[in-house]
């Protein structure tokens, strides 16, 4: 719904909730939406029923149907630190601790000593530390918890900030703990309410009106600020980020039309403030690679105009920044579709960026699910898109940081494949390594981050989060087998996860999927190679596949077949159940990879 | 900005928080006459209410409202009407 997409109108989503969410629903169920359920327990130092109720919308709107617990009034850390029935009962998925600067009691006095002042300090912290423990270890879910906003008073006015005795000061210090915590505790996530409140103004923000009022610390039209900022953490949570931008050029990525104007006087560089702010711009797009953003062009444009843009020597953003350019007379919606095909990327994965309404009206009216900000006047471009939360970190894997490097492999594959008339020749001149093995830690956070991004190549579409994850791998009845591919061009990382659960003699596969950016390279054969070794060896008979239909992952329908399995039912929803009897000599069903 | 004209804005804002299009309120109108009105959703009433007329209520009004027609009085004092 446009209306939840930043910048929305606060006070409208408080006064039109009830209808919005009904909206929304209604509109899924006519879409034939499947929404991710998700449990999510907010416990919070402050009154929380409209921070729920907007991020319900929110979170409607991002896919996830959330069921909620929520803590009585200032009873956060009852609720997490000692034995909870109904909470254990709740079962959630993802804790939010709402708490607040009014939270902290004991700040220091002025006549304390330093000593003091660090003791104080040790004492909320360490109250905090014991409540997140106790969380972890009853819940073992995701944690999201609230810094704390400034104080809104400064008694010693700006020595507050220097001084040990200082709140701002005390306030900062917590801030620092809690993000050394946040570094060294996997699942664990800060949710920067300092940074919101300085954005939103903090007088406004902690207006004292809503606290006396109705012990509500964060002013209630800011309260749909902080749930849309919840919202994008927990929808990265659970893999719902943008994966790659999609951008115009012309009066987007510079000033005027290169085709028109020439190369030489379109707005670029540093002599106006015009090309000065598009330069800015291009130095955030650019800067996105290191998140493993995938930059590419769609462009009404010659090419040879196109590139002679980004090859003047002050274009921030160069030819090779880009994974895919397209830059042609085409509709920009089959460049869009195009580009997201070679990619093994789903169109809605892209956010597309164009200063030109009519553009952005024909890929909305064309392709759903695509992400089309109004990114307003060039100067709002980089506030808009920031804002927007699209590709919200909420853990970096190694994979992250050099994904544009990986798709520009594919590339020199794609083209080595062209000079190959024997497909296996082909695939024998890659001299493909792969490592397979039971889950090990150093790949945990891919392997949760592959299950809650993999739609295509999923037969059960199970979502999972690390703790999951680390609780198969020590579970002694289930298989687990994560598998790396390296070729002579590169390393893919980990590209294909198996869990595989015993009982007696038979072994139900919980979950098989693999990266789209390995597809036929035989990967998926040299898992099932290692799996039936793996399963002999703990003695199975009897392995059983299922897969399950989503929207997305159509392409795995007959994956068990082309494994040599064989049907067992479909039922109504055309779920279908496969089996393979492990037979006395299993022949390896792949031969182009060296694995282990 | 009469009495009257009040009301038919507000009427409109109660109908949005409440969800429900039959509200129709006056001079009277409690917390009583209406199911969801608690003060939980009296918040998100104040808010809308302050946005929809570009007014401010502090504390002490707030808590002085004891009836609909105490909150029409104060919109129509604080535009000067």
């Amino acid at each position: 719904m446009k209306e939840l997409e930043y910048p929305f109108d606060p006070e409208w989503m408080i006064k039109k909730k009830k209808s919005i969410r009904k909206e929304l629903l209604e509109a899924a169920e006519k879409n034939g939406v499947t929404f991710l359920e998700k449990k999510i327990a907010i416990l919070g130092g402050q009154t929380t029923q409209n921070i729920k109720l907007v991020l319900e919308l929110f979170l409607l709107n991002q896919g996830i149907r959330p069921s909620f617990y929520e803590s009585e009034y200032n009873q956060w850390f009852e609720d997490g630190m000692f034995p909870n029935a109904e909470l254990e009962a709740f079962a959630p998925d993802l804790i939010y601790v709402c708490t607040c600067v009014r939270n902290i009691i004991d700040f220091p006095e002025i006549a304390d000593t330093a000593e003091t002042v660090d003791q104080k300090l040790a004492n909320v912290y360490e109250k905090f530390v014991s409540c997140w423990e106790h969380l972890t270890q009853a819940y073992h879910c995701p944690i999201i918890q609230n810094n704390f906003e400034y104080p809104y008073f400064r008694l010693m006015g700006n020595k507050d900030a220097s001084d040990i005795h200082g709140r701002v000061n005390f306030v900062t210090r917590l801030n620092c703990k809690f993000y050394e915590y946040a570094q060294t505790h996997e699942g664990f996530y800060i949710c920067d309410i300092n940074y919101l409140a300085a954005s939103y103004g903090l007088d406004s923000w902690s207006d004292p009106y809503y606290w006396h009022m109705f012990k509500y610390a964060v002013a209630v039209p800011a309260i749909p600020y902080l749930s849309f900022n919840l919202s994008n953490m927990i929808k990265s949570i659970y893999g719902k980020n943008k994966k790659a931008f999609n951008l115009d050029m012309d009066n987007t990525l510079w000033g005027g039309i290169v085709g028109d104007d020439g190369p030489d006087n379109i707005e670029i560089g540093q002599e106006t403030p015009l090309a000065q702010t598009y330069s800015e711009f291009q130095t955030y797009l650019k800067l996105h690679k290191q998140l493993g953003v995938l930059l590419t062009v769609n462009s009404k444009n010659d090419e040879a105009n196109a590139l002679a843009g980004l090859e003047r020597p002050d274009s921030v953003l160069r030819k090779d920044d880009f994974v895919s350019i397209k830059a042609n007379w085409n509709p920009k919606s089959q460049n869009l579709a195009a580009t997201a095909q070679e990619m093994a990327l789903l169109p809605e994965s892209f956010v597309f960026v164009d200063d030109n309404p009519a553009e952005r009206a024909i890929i909305a009216g064309q392709i759903p699910g695509v992400a089309i900000p109004e990114i307003g006047a060039p100067e709002h471009y980089i506030r808009v898109l920031d804002k927007s939360g699209f590709f919200e970190v909420t853990t970096l894997s190694k994979d992250d940081l050099k994904r544009t490097e990986m798709y520009q492999e594919n590339a020199r594959r794609n083209n080595l494949m062209a000079s190959f008339e024997n497909y296996e020749d082909y695939l024998l001149s890659l001299e493909m390594h792969a490592e397979i093995g039971a889950f090990v830690p150093a790949y945990m956070s891919r392997i949760a981050q592959l299950t809650n991004k993999s739609n295509q190549f999923n037969l059960t579409t199970r979502r999972m989060t690390q703790e999951n994850i680390e609780s198969c791998a020590a579970d002694p009845n289930q298989i687990t087998l994560y598998g790396k591919l390296e070729d002579k061009f590169g390393d893919n990382g980990v590209v294909s996860v198996v869990i595989g659960r015993m009982d007696g003699e038979d072994l139900h596969i919980d979950l098989w999927l693999m990266s789209c950016r390995v597809l036929k390279r035989d990967m998926e054969f040299a898992m099932m190679d290692e799996l039936v070794d793996k399963a002999q060896k703990a003695g199975v008979r009897r392995i059983l596949g299922y897969y399950y239909p989503t929207a997305k992952n159509a392409m795995v329908k007959e994956f068990y077949k082309t494994q040599g399995f064989s049907l067992v039912s479909e039922d109504a929803s055309h779920n279908t159940i496969w089996e393979f009897v492990i037979p006395n000599k299993y022949e390896k069903k792949q031969h182009v990879i060296a694995v282990n | 900005m009469t009495r009257e004209e009040v009301y038919e804005e507000l009427n409109g804002v109660f109908q949005d928080v409440f969800d429900d299009e039959s509200i129709v309120v006056n001079d009277e109108t409690t917390a009583n006459d209406i199911e969801d009105w608690d003060s939980l959703e009296h918040i998100n009433l104040i808010v809308s209410v302050e946005k929809k007329f570009g007014v401010k209520f502090n504390i002490g009004e707030v808590h002085s409202m004891q009836k609909v027609g105490d909150m029409v009085t104060l919109i129509l004092a604080k535009k000067g009407c």
